[in-house]
Formats: C-alpha cells, structure tokens, sequence
C-alpha cells in the first residue's frame, strides 16, 4: 500500500525514508531548492526549500515524508520568503550574472528567474573575496558562493580528500581550501572529481572554458528550473517501489 | 601645456556658461564657456564627467572573462569591446591567425556594429540638426520632429539600425552584450537560416545606405560655406589600415599623417602601439589626452574615426562606397575632407561599406564552417586593436601565470578625439559666440560640434530624450545670475 502526503492540497506518494522534496520530485512536483542536491545527504541550510507544514514552516528538504503531513508549497506567503532568500544571497556574494561564465548553468541565477526576483532588495555587501587561481586547471571564484558546501560534502564523502571547508560564523562564514598555504594548488583536487560537479553557482571552475558555450544553449536556457530539477530527479527508487498510478500504467 | 582657449589667463573676472549635460550625444558630459564683459571667450573646455573605472575592476579576473566583461562599458558599441578585447585575448592564448569561419563570423558582427551603430547616430540624433537648422525650433529638433516632415528618412534611419542589430543577434548571439566571441575564435558559426534571414534584407539596407549619403552631399551642396567652415580645424589623424592600403574597420596596421597629409608612420604593428601613442591626463576631465610620442602632447594631438578613415585610406574594395569615397574627395575642391561635419558624410559612407561588406559575407561559406577556435603558445600579454564606429579602439591587457588579468590599458575612440572635440568647439566657440548675446540656439552650435563626433562620452547607453539641457549663467562668485533650461 502506498503512503501519502498532501502538497498544496493534492496527494503525493512517498517511499520510506525519502524526505518531502525527493517524494515531491519524483512525483513530478517542482519545490524550489539550492543546497539540496539527489545525490547527497540533506543539508537544510540555504532554507529555500521552506514549505509551512501542519501549521509551521519547515525545510522540505530534511523533512520526512509522513502520511498525514499537510504541505504548503506555492503560496504567496512562502514564494514570498523565497524571494526575499534568494535576494539575500544575491546581497551577501558579489554575483555579477552579466560578465559570469556560469550565467545560464547557475541554479541560483535560475532560482532568481524562477521566483521573480527582479531587484537586489537588499543593500549589497560587497565582500573583497579575491579568487584562488593557483590551480593550472581550477579556478575558485568564491565572490560567488553561497555555503550550500556540497563541494564540501563531495570532496569528503565522495572523493575522500576533504579539500573544501568552511571557516568562521556568521557573516564572515566563507569557504577555504584545505592546504597549509590556503591555496588550490597545494591540494590533490583533480578534475575528474565529484567536487568539480556539485557547485549550483560559479565558483568551482574549471579554466579556460568561460564562454565556449554560448548563453541561450545553457542548462536553463533551455528550461527553466522547475522543469529541469524534475527532469533530473531521480525514479530508481519508484521503479523499484511503483506506486498505485505507476502499477495502472500500462 | 595648455592650449588656446583651453585655460583664461584671469579666470576670476570671467562669466561661466555651462552646457551640461550635452544632449544626442552617447553618455554624460558638459561643455563650460568663460566670458569676460564683452562676452568675448576667454576658455572652453569639454568635460567628461563619468568614470568608469574598467581598468581598475578587470584586474584580477580570468582572461577569458574579459571579452564579455568589458563590452559592459557601452551599450551602443559593445561590439567593438567585445571584438578588442577577443583580439587581446587571441594573443594571450598565442591563436596568431583565427580560423576562416571565426575570423568571418567576428567581421560580419563588426558591419553589423558600424551599421547600426552610424545609422543611429546621423539619423536619430543628428539629422534633426541638419534637417531643420543648428538653432531651428527646438521643439521639432530631434527625431520625431524628423519623421514627422521627412517620415522616409526617418524610416529608413530605423530600419537601418534595426537590421544591424539583427546581424549583431545572429552572429553575437543578443542584440547587446553577446558573447560569441572567445579567446581564439568564436563559439558558434552562422546557420543556413540565420543567413537566409539576413539576406533577405540586405539588398534595400544598401539602398538605403546609398541614398544616406546621397543626403548628407546634398546637406553639403545646400550649405556650401557652413558645411566646410564650421568648427573647421587642422589635425594629425591615426586610423588602422589594410596592408594594401584598403580601409579595414577589423585589423591592420597603424597609419599616422600630419596636418598636411605627410607620412608619420605608416602600417605599424599595433602590438607596441605605445611606441607612438602616449596618454596625458588633465585636471578638468577624466578622460585622458593621447598624441604622437614623437611630437609630444602639445603638438601630437590627432583625430580617429570616420573622416579620418576615409581620407586616409588608398581605397575602400567595395564598389559603391570607393565611388562615393572619390565623389567625397573630390567635391568642391577637396573642402570637405577636412570639415568637421564631414564627419557625418564620412560616417555614411563607411555606413555603405558596411552593408556592402555584410552583404559580401553572407555570401561566403565559410561562415557555416564548424572550426572555430585555435590557439598556440601562451603570451603574457595581449593588444587587441579594432576601428570601431567612432574610431580607433585599444584594448591591452597583461595575464599572470595564473590566468589573471593584472594590468589593463584601454584606450577608447571618443579619447583620441578629446583634443580634437576641444578644439572644435573652440573654432565654433570662436565663429558663433563670440561677442554676442547667448540663446539656446547659438549654444546648440557646441553640441552639434560636438556630436558630428559621435562621442560616446562614458561609453554607456544612451537615454535618449531623457536629457534636458541647462545653462546655468553664474557670476565670478558662483552666484547663479540667469538659467535657461530645456525640457525633452
């Protein structure tokens, strides 16, 4: 028997142990999110993925998914908070979309369409964050980063060579590198590794690619967000486990 | 060092009359005029007032950032940023001749930018001048004054532009600030029915780029002595040149004449371009003052651009655009060819050569090619040189081992003709003002000195009709005695 969630008022199937945003995902339903990514443990930092559940607001992402949970997703209320997130961390970095290479490839730019966001809102911070450029095939451009640490996370668990970390709390929170000199060159990251894959925004790079592709043949060019997070979400686990509607299908 | 007019020997004792900010023309600047009791000029200036800074905030950044980063100074020719840069950045990654399909792509992006970029500029912000008078009813003054007596050329004027803009869409990938150009080529070529777009078009631009100038001669004809008199100077000019002497608005080497149309140099590699070009900076403007490092600043100030292009080239290898190049010539003498509006006849004819060169590239196959990057041995440093619509343009950086831009010297059109813009509202200041009562008419003498430059004055866009002019008329003390203001 299949167990569900309602999610703005319609029901939605879950496995065991799949939190809101995978059950949401694989059933075709988009819930925005940045630090969440399908191939790692939830993170729950960047908030984007608030939903109000029973009555309070929760991160979907690190949520269990419950029969009984009543879900509020695409609400004026919540968009709201998104939108104001969103533009905070536009705020907080040094994110000039026009002249970056990763325009068209950068969930938070994507994010930024997606849920509106047509002015800063917030004062600019302007950090001084200069790259690290030491690498030969690397560059960190860390203007951009939005402590989503899933380089962090993929480094470690996947890679094992715990190459990224952050450093400090609060607003001086920020990404290093994990080297006696603070520098990429003097890590073992390598090109092939997961690390180079995760970062939703552009500061993990490799060199010398920059525009090679042109902006209106990117990632989200092509679809927007919602339509490409589906895409990508993972169904392994619903063929494994069909649900009522899948068994109906022919 | 100063020259005549530039600075009042008593300054103190002199009324100010500022023109600020200009109008039609491309970013924000003002003239000043300092009159003495019998409104006499004692000094005129042209002030750049914006600074942009660029060459500071591209330090630091990864070289192949560069190229999409700094056409963000303009919104009018970020082509030309765009296309100068690209070039610098071929030589940082040693692609010393670029494939056919991207050397091709990148020219027929550049006609598209001289195109559009001219046509906007003689039709929507000078032809009113022309049209109806320099102090013509203000009112009517501007282009929709022009499509309402002359709906044609007002027509064809927008027309024009817009169909530049779709060969910058098609081969830059956006109308403004596209990124196709990469260091070392391109990053997409032209398909079959992009060039079928563009053809389809192509055959009335021409047409109507050969009536432009048809116009601009006859503005000539009609005002014989205003046309080749007003705010006429004598100035060194610099502009690229083909290695046959052809006019080449992409690549090419420097050629340099006197006031007398000697030989400075001539077909120059711009890789040490500071060899013979150096910069002054002056206290009254952020824009710098360039000349000849062999004549020095106070007798080595030159003009680019247009005018400069056409007179100094052996010929134009398009057929429509090397007669009315010989026709311009020859006219009256040779009276034009040193006029300050001839700029705008010039400007028309390379407007011509532009829609002839489009027209010859669509043609060509090279443009669906599918190669189209190189590169070779890695530089340190890059110089990328362009004649963009308004003139020469410097684009020169210095790449660490890292990748990282650490030094950027750009030397943009409108600052090569700083001097030579001071000097002609200088002339016109001297011929139209001097000694008689000021009207908002007599002052639109300046800005139309000014404008038959094209300057784009902090590379940025242009609001068009979003300008008042104002006069302010302010006593020794700064006191304001008088004001006359004009709503767009």
């Amino acid at each position: 028997m299949t167990s569900n969630f309602l999610l703005d008022g319609e029901e939605v199937p879950f496995e065991p142990g799949q939190s809101v945003v995978q059950a949401a995902l694989a059933a075709g339903r988009y819930i925005p999110h940045l630090c969440y990514h399908p191939e790692f443990k939830p993170h729950g930092s960047c908030k984007v993925c608030t939903v109000r559940v029973n009555g309070r607001t929760a991160t979907a992402c690190t949520l269990p998914a419950q029969t009984g949970l009543e879900v509020a997703s695409v609400t004026e209320e919540i968009n709201g908070l998104r939108h104001t997130l969103v533009q905070m961390l536009f705020a907080e970095g040094n994110h000039f979309c026009p002249s970056c290479e990763k325009s068209g490839n950068c969930m938070l730019q994507a994010l930024g369409y997606d849920l509106g966001v047509m002015t800063a809102g917030f004062r600019h911070y302007f950090p001084d964050r200069p790259v690290d450029a030491s690498h030969p095939d690397i560059l960190l451009d860390f203007n951009r980063c939005i402590l989503c640490e899933l380089c962090v996370r993929a480094s470690s668990e996947v890679d094992g060579k715990s190459v990224f970390a952050l450093s400090g709390r609060g607003l001086d929170k920020h990404l290093i590198v994990n080297s006696e000199s603070g520098r990429l060159e003097h890590t073992d990251i390598a090109l092939t590794d997961k690390a180079m894959e995760v970062c939703p925004v552009g500061v993990i790079l490799k060199k010398r690619v920059g525009f090679a592709v042109p902006i209106g043949q990117r990632r989200y060019d092509v679809q927007p967000i919602s339509a490409q997070a589906l895409a990508d979400a993972p169904r392994g686990s619903q063929a494994k486990h069909p649900c009522k509607s899948c068994e109906e299908s022919p | 060092m100063s020259f005549e007019l530039e600075t009042a020997a008593h300054p103190e004792n002199l009324r100010r009359v500022a023109i600020e900010p200009l109008s039609r023309v491309e970013g924000h600047g003002k003239v000043t005029l300092l009159l003495d009791e019998y409104d006499r000029v004692q000094q005129a200036r042209l002030h750049i007032v914006e600074f942009r800074g660029f060459e500071k905030f591209v330090q630091g950044r990864p070289f192949w950032e560069i190229p999409v980063m700094v056409q963000r100074l303009c919104g009018i020719c970020p082509v030309s940023h765009h296309l100068a840069a690209s070039k610098a950045m071929d030589q940082i990654v040693g692609a010393t001749q670029l494939t056919p399909t991207a050397e091709k792509l990148r020219r027929l992006m550049h006609y598209g930018q001289i195109l559009q970029s001219h046509a906007l500029h003689f039709f929507h912000l000078s032809s009113p001048d022309l049209l109806f008078g320099f102090d013509s009813d203000r009112a009517r003054r501007n282009i929709v004054g022009v499509a309402a007596a002359h709906p044609d050329i007002a027509r064809q004027g927008v027309l024009l532009r817009k169909f530049g803009q779709e060969v910058i869409r098609v081969t830059a990938g956006k109308r403004i600030h596209g990124t196709s150009a990469i260091p070392g080529g391109v990053n997409k070529n032209l398909s079959q029915e992009e060039r079928d777009f563009l053809l389809a078009d192509i055959y009335p631009v021409i047409a109507w780029s050969r009536d432009a100038v048809q116009l601009i001669r006859r503005l000539f004809e009609q005002n014989l002595s205003l046309y080749t008199s007003f705010g006429r100077f004598r100035a060194h000019t610099l502009s690229l040149i083909r290695a046959d002497g052809a006019m080449d608005l992409y690549h090419g080497g420097l050629r340099a004449r006197d006031r007398d149309g000697h030989t400075l140099f001539d077909h120059v590699e711009y890789d040490h371009y500071w060899d013979y070009v150096f910069e002054e900076v002056k206290s009254w403007s952020y824009m710098k003052f360039p000349f000849f490092r062999s004549l020095g600043p106070e007798q080595g100030w030159y003009r680019v651009g247009p005018l400069t292009r056409v007179t100094q080239c052996d010929f134009i290898d398009t057929p429509f655009a090397e007669r009315e190049r010989r026709e311009f010539l020859a006219f009256d003498e040779g009276s034009a060819s040193g006029a300050t509006l001839a700029y705008h006849w010039a400007r028309m004819i390379e407007m011509l050569h532009a829609a002839e060169m489009i027209k010859e590239l669509l043609h060509d196959d090279d443009l669906m090619g599918e190669d189209l990057v190189t590169s070779g041995t890695r530089q340190e440093r890059g110089v990328g040189m362009i004649e963009a619509p308004r003139g020469t343009l410097i684009h020169h950086y210095r790449v660490n081992e890292d990748d990282l831009v650490v030094r950027a010297n750009l030397i943009v059109s409108t600052t090569h003709n700083n001097q030579a813009m001071n000097e002609a509202i200088r002339a016109v200041a001297r011929q139209y003002l001097d000694g008689r009562k000021l009207s908002e008419g007599l002052l639109n003498h300046i800005e139309v000195a000014v404008r038959a430059f094209d300057p784009c004055l902090s590379c940025a866009t242009h609001a068009l009709g979003k300008m008042p002019l104002i006069v302010e008329l302010l006593d020794a003390g700064g006191v304001r005695l008088d004001a006359i203001s004009r709503d767009n």
